[in-house]
């Protein structure tokens, strides 16, 4: 394969384009604090959209849509738990994984029990999930331990703490998914799930941890996101909805499940953050704003279809 | 005993759920069982039934539209704004949107994109569209609207009149006419629509313009509830229509929709908010119960699938 015919390379493309667009209109002004932002931000879309690219990996139909809620639960409450105590940072970290884990195996019951498509499955606890985190949040707005916050907002080797996080589950990901027999799994049951199966595939092992794993995922991003800006809000996991399935397709995942595409995800998280920041350089305002990035979504989709076609 | 058909036994199920339902309302409010009582439940049923139906015709074509909401809001604006003062541009831009729509049909039929990612990024053009239309919250119901939405049939609340009306039709639409054939016929095989002579382009194309147009009857209907708009006031119809209408008996995938079901299924929905502030559920938990509630349906749902594949 030459290096054009990867998928990933086009998100990335993509992406450095409209970073040099922005640069051009500030005159390199602030190359480095838009790297580090565009950094930042990404780690975030990264993180929840690694959890949803293992899901989506599963076949046409499956698709988290319980990941704000899980964000928002496990932000609201790790941050009411450590009540701003530095010594309750890894407590606090380990309640929000194990809600990530509870979120997990709930889904996968209805989906697995009451056989519910998993769209509607995801989307009912996300109800569920979603009143818990009101009832528990109450318009408090608890602060983030300081070691926490100051860990979350910091740099290392110039580089946002964040992205490296970002970055190591990144690897693992791609580790988990192209190396181990648990990622090939997902492949397969990608492809056909009524194959995996004759195959002698554990398909409701490899679901559950897929499902699962998303959840994790989602609820550290959602303990990072909330660390990160100072304490949780209710709303703050909204944009990640759609978010979170955006950089797994523009970065050359099949939507059909089966074939999945790591480093993709990377450039097509920091696409989707530079396209907004490009056009607010510009002076656009909101509307105009939003219209772009919804065409600028499809046209990715677009040249991607005639790529596979060629 | 008689067996009921497939068909029957899915529209059942809703049917039940909602006679259940607006059964324990009225045994927790008596006083709902009026001709007022009615009209205040199933006030805002017409636009998310509308809503429900059109999410139901993409659901059809084995699509998923998640911009239903986004649009139905820019419908909203549209018509609080344009349609009060420039009636003509007005009709003639919600026309343009249905091309839109029919265009979006045509585009992801011809180079087999994933609907899913299409309308996930029309969702942001009709939101920026929304937000240039009407900027902050406000504009005004035509008044030819306000007066019919507010009118007061004798007997039964407009809502329910309407309700019954919308399902008919829509079920005439697409259970008894070739357009309906059609397009179910491209969610159940769509090789096989396409050996038969049809343009499978062409069938896309027609249930996503027909999916804008009950998008457009939603949004029009909802500010004439509602006599004002805002860029935000459908959001939660994205999620509510695709949950009504599996509720109602749909399917995700092979064509299988069921018109009166969805418009049922949407009314339970309704339903079961009234239902839970009626128990004094706090509000904090009434989404939560709202999802426990679709989980019991559907499970009941499998258990009944599960006894007819053994009886």
């Amino acid at each position: 394969m030459t290096l054009l015919a990867r998928p990933w390379l086009w998100s990335w493309v993509a992406a450095l384009g409209v970073f040099i667009v922005t640069i051009m209109a500030t005159s390199g002004a602030s190359t480095i604090g838009l790297a580090q932002a565009a950094l930042t931000f990404a780690a975030f879309s990264v993180i929840v959209g690694l959890g949803q690219m293992f899901v989506i990996t599963l076949g046409p139909g499956n698709i988290d849509l319980a990941v704000p809620a899980t964000m928002t639960l496990s932000g609201t409450v790790a941050l009411k738990y450590m009540a701003e105590d530095n010594a309750l940072i890894i407590p606090g970290l380990l309640i929000a994984l194990a809600i990530g884990v509870a979120v997990g195996i709930g889904n996968y019951i209805l989906i697995k029990a009451l056989r519910i498509p998993p769209i509607i499955a995801t989307l009912a606890t996300s109800f569920v999930i979603q009143s818990a985190a009101i009832a528990t949040n109450r318009g408090l707005r608890i602060k983030p331990p300081a070691l926490l916050a100051e860990f979350s907002t910091g740099f290392s080797l110039g580089i946002p703490n964040l992205a490296w996080i970002a970055l190591v589950l990144t690897v693992a990901a791609w580790v988990l998914l192209m190396r181990t027999t648990y990622g090939r799994r997902i492949a397969a049951i990608g492809q056909s799930l009524p194959a995996a199966r004759m195959a002698g595939i554990p398909v409701d092992g490899t679901r559950v941890a897929t499902y699962v794993l998303c959840s994790v995922l989602a609820a550290l991003c959602g303990f990072l996101l909330s660390c990160f800006s100072g304490g949780a809000a209710l709303n703050m996991g909204a944009e990640y909805l759609l978010m979170s399935i955006a950089v797994v397709i523009i970065g050359g995942t099949a939507v059909a499940g089966g074939n999945s595409n790591v480093p993709g995800i990377w450039g097509a998280a920091l696409f989707m953050f530079l396209v907004v920041s490009m056009l607010n350089t510009y002076g656009f305002q909101a509307g105009v704003r939003l219209i772009a990035t919804g065409l600028i979504i499809i046209a990715v989709i677009l040249a991607a279809s005639g790529r596979r076609t060629s | 005993m008689r067996r009921l058909s497939p068909d029957a036994l899915r529209l059942a199920l809703p049917v039940l759920a909602f006679v259940a339902l607006l059964t324990a309302v009225f045994v927790l409010r008596p006083n709902a069982m009026s001709y007022n009582g009615f009209h205040l439940l199933f006030k805002l049923a017409v636009p998310i039934a509308l809503a429900t139906l059109a999410q139901m015709v993409i659901m059809a074509v084995n699509d998923l539209d998640l911009s239903i909401g986004t649009y139905v809001s820019f419908v909203a604006c549209v018509t609080a704004t344009f349609l009060v003062d420039q009636p003509v541009l007005g009709w003639l831009i919600l026309l343009a949107s249905v091309g839109v729509y029919a265009g979006l049909g045509v585009v992801i039929a011809w180079r087999q994109l994933p609907a899913i990612v299409v309308t996930l990024g029309m969702s942001f053009v009709w939101a920026g569209l929304a937000v240039l239309v009407l900027p902050a919250p406000g504009g005004v119901a035509p008044s030819w609207l306000a007066g019919a939405m507010g009118w007061k049939p004798p007997l039964m609340p407009l809502a329910i009149v309407l309700s019954i009306l919308i399902a008919v039709l829509a079920h005439l639409l697409l259970m008894r006419s070739s357009l309906g054939v059609l397009i179910r016929g491209v969610g159940g095989n769509e090789r096989s629509v396409a050996r038969a002579g049809w343009s499978t382009l062409r069938a896309r194309a027609l249930a996503y313009a027909t999916a804008a147009l009950f998008a457009i009857a939603s949004g029009i209907t909802l500010v004439g509830l509602m006599t004002s708009a805002d860029a935000n006031i459908a959001l939660r119809y994205t999620l509510l229509s695709i949950a009504g209408v599996i509720l109602g008996g749909g399917e995700f995938i092979g064509g299988r929709i069921n018109p009166v079901g969805a418009v049922v299924g949407a009314m339970t929905l309704l339903l079961a908010g009234s239902f839970l502030t009626f128990l004094s559920v706090p509000p904090d938990w009434q989404i939560g119960a709202q999802g426990a509630i679709l989980i019991a349906i559907l499970g009941i749902r499998v258990l009944l699938n599960r006894l007819e594949a053994q009886g």
